[in-house]
């Protein structure tokens, strides 16, 4: 039986990690993922959990007890945002290169500097690279079952590689939504019992982990992490399958939403999804077919989907909240441009940069954007191949 | 404590063939702990020789559950492993006895990894942190760290014309620090003193809850003195009064080790390439102020221990 609860982003993100119950859980707080720590400890002070809690002294080092609760052979987690990220940083990239299957929310925040509490996803768009799977969530909802199903691709014999699951700080983390909840076994058994292959604590047989690695294997070793990426490509849409058996709603590498034959399509990451879904079905009443490509795996990034959804329409306009200083464009735009270079048929990408620093956007920007890609698709030119939505210039 | 005739009948979880230095303190200081130790253990080292030099992939030199994550975390990452032993074994999921020691250098504890470590030990895992404390960056290539001693000539530190002394600064007292958590135990050790050193890891080890010994590891290469003098070198430290052996146990403080009779600071700094300059008459002062410094902090300790000079 499921259950129906008011939550916000951080309530439902501590009150999923209650029900996978990990073996640790070393973290550190900071500013929007705050109550996930807070909440997270009343459940440890109250026998809620058999969770150790390791309250350590900075995100540094709730990423290296992570690497050494996962190495031992426990099923670890923490969680961040922003500069926390940052400065976890070396070791994020040392976890997914041990291949241990770690599990991270992180709630979206600007980066530093100036310093800003918050949403735009500079922190995680920054860690495209580290190695790690990532999940963007829309809502609530998408938080708690994200997150459930990070525990199986993570830990999934053919990945093994850690995920971190994000959400728009405050405007996810601390807003209130409608969120339906499994019963504790339920979630139990979907994750299952977490069997590691090589734990250091199997005394018996000794490992050695994070050994130097020259030039002659290192490649090799960064061949198979690539591997693993694009293996969980599969994996991803698999134990997607799976969670929509147990919980009626279905997960994909992304999601379409709006008219299937609408030739102007947004593309998006994270809780401006949502609003685009709320430009769209506005826009239907005033006669106009748009359609919402959502970003759920942006690593591994999902291209023959991408390609697939796009191969028909008439132009495109990638929504990015992040900027990447001296590239053309934002992280997504690049990806997705890319994608469909080798389309037979040319399609316009532009480009949304927007939401800096919880800068707001609402469905007045997506239609205007929407306005925009009806221009193009008329005169068929592209006067900014980037544009700046919502800032003051 | 076992005869020297039945520790070399012991099996050695760490085997010859790694890669270190002839003479390298790092390797001895290893054998000797992993001799004391009667229980399992899980070993962690922060990047450095200790870790370069003995787990080149696809070998390793370790015959215990060994890991390595990054230079300045080897204090969180082996409380991540210990905090892991711990949550499993409450879950009834593991049932031997497993001991946790994390190996260090002096950069890598007394700098760039201090603050992990005093993490650690204010959350009061079990565990036994070792640095084996040669007195600079030697991996890199022998760069002062804090732990390199005042009037050291290092890469970083060299000896000039404009400064004559090298070094200028007196390194970090990190026994000390280490020893403000109000952990249940805290020592120095030597390998020139085996015997010594095996004790107070048996008991470092026994300590329910977070230890600490700091261990001087000659280094030939740079401290510059010939290979096979590394033991004299490791017991002429203690016998010059320049790395006295202690403990705090349980707060409370004993030297271990009183030579019978000392030996002059002089003695010390003759003995190693590092502090040649400091013999030369431009440099008289600094050697009456070591020599001062020394005797200070001998007293300190001596009050410390409750033993009024």
């Amino acid at each position: 039986m499921e259950t129906i609860k008011a939550m916000t982003g951080d309530e439902i993100a501590a009150e999923t990690i209650r029900q996978i119950n990990p073996d640790v859980m070393a973290a550190y707080p900071i500013t929007p993922q705050t109550e996930i720590v807070q909440i997270f400890s009343e459940f440890v002070a109250n026998g809620l959990v058999d969770t150790e809690m390791v309250r350590v002294e900075s995100e540094h080092s709730a990423m290296s007890a992570c690497v050494g609760a996962a190495s031992a052979g426990a099923r670890a987690m923490t969680a961040t945002s922003a500069n926390g990220l940052a400065l976890m940083w070396e070791i994020v990239y040392i976890a997914a290169s041990l291949r241990l299957p770690i599990v991270m929310p992180v709630v979206n925040r600007a980066l530093s500097g100036p310093i800003n509490i918050h949403c735009d996803h500079s922190d995680s768009m920054g860690a495209r690279d580290s190695g790690w799977i990532q999940l963007y969530s829309e809502n609530c909802q998408e938080i708690y079952d994200n997150l459930i199903q990070a525990v199986r691709i993570a830990e999934d014999k053919s990945v093994l590689l850690p995920v971190m699951v994000t959400f728009d700080g405050f405007i996810i983390s601390h807003g209130t939504e409608r969120v339906k909840i499994l019963e504790d076994e339920q979630v139990r058994k979907f994750i299952g019992k977490y069997n590691p292959r090589y734990p250091l604590l199997d005394i018996d047989n000794p490992v050695t982990y994070g050994p130097l690695d020259l030039f002659d294997y290192y490649f090799e070793h960064k061949r198979q992490q690539v591997e693993a990426m694009k293996n969980a490509l599969d994996v991803i849409k698999k134990i997607g399958g799976e969670y929509t058996q147990l919980s009626g709603r279905s997960y994909e590498l992304i999601e379409e939403f709006g008219s299937p034959d609408a030739d102007l399509v947004v593309i998006a990451a994270g809780s401006t999804a949502g609003t685009v879904k709320g430009a769209i079905e506005e826009l239907k009443e005033e006669g106009i077919n748009a359609k919402l490509l959502k970003i759920r795996a942006f690593r591994p990034f999902p291209q023959d989907e991408i390609k697939q959804s796009l191969r028909k329409v008439a132009v495109v306009a990638v929504m990015d909240r992040s900027a990447s200083f001296g590239a053309v464009g934002g992280p997504i735009f690049l990806e997705v441009r890319s994608a469909l270079l080798d389309e037979e048929r040319r399609i316009p990408v532009v480009n949304y940069i927007y939401g800096l620093g919880g800068r707001n956007i609402g469905i007045e920007d997506i239609k205007k954007v929407f306005q925009d890609l009806i221009q193009i698709r008329k005169t068929g030119k592209v006067k900014n191949l980037v544009n700046y939505l919502g800032v003051r210039e | 404590m076992p005869s020297l005739k039945d520790l070399s009948k012991k099996e050695e979880l760490f085997s010859n063939g790694h890669r270190l230095c002839p003479g390298c303190g790092a390797p001895i200081i290893v054998r000797q702990v992993l001799l004391a130790v009667d229980t399992p253990v899980v070993i962690c080292c922060s990047t450095g020789c200790l870790e370069v030099g003995t787990t080149i992939y696809p070998y390793t030199a370790w015959k215990v559950p060994w890991i390595h994550n990054a230079f300045e975390n080897a204090a969180s990452t082996i409380s991540g492993v210990e905090a892991a032993y711990r949550s499993l074994k409450r879950q009834g999921k593991i049932d031997k006895e497993i001991r946790f020691i994390a190996f260090g250098g002096d950069g890598g504890t007394y700098d760039i990894g201090i603050q992990a470590l005093s993490g650690a030990l204010e959350r009061g895992h079990r565990f036994l942190y070792i640095c084996y404390d040669n007195e600079a960056y030697m991996n890199t290539g022998i760069q002062r760290s804090s732990a390199s001693p005042r009037g050291a000539s290092t890469t970083t530190s060299p000896a000039g014309k404009a400064i004559p002394e090298g070094k200028t600064e007196y390194r970090k007292d990190l026994t000390q620090i280490v020893a403000a958590h109000n952990i249940p135990y805290v020592a120095q050790a030597s390998p020139g003193y085996y015997n010594d050193l095996m004790k107070k890891v048996q008991k470092a080890l026994s300590a329910n809850g977070p230890s600490f010994i700091n261990i001087l590891s000659p280094c030939p290469r740079g401290w510059r003195y010939p290979a096979d003098q590394t033991i004299e070198i490791a017991k002429l430290a203690v016998l010059s009064g320049f790395w006295p052996l202690y403990e705090i146990e349980n707060g409370k403080y004993r030297i271990t080790y009183k030579p019978r009779k000392k030996k002059p600071l002089k003695d010390w700094l003759e003995s190693q390439g590092r502090f040649r300059h400091l013999l030369k008459e431009e440099n008289k002062k600094v050697v009456e102020e070591l020599q001062k410094n020394i005797e200070e902090k001998e007293k300190k300790l001596l009050a410390l221990a409750g033993e009024n000079a």
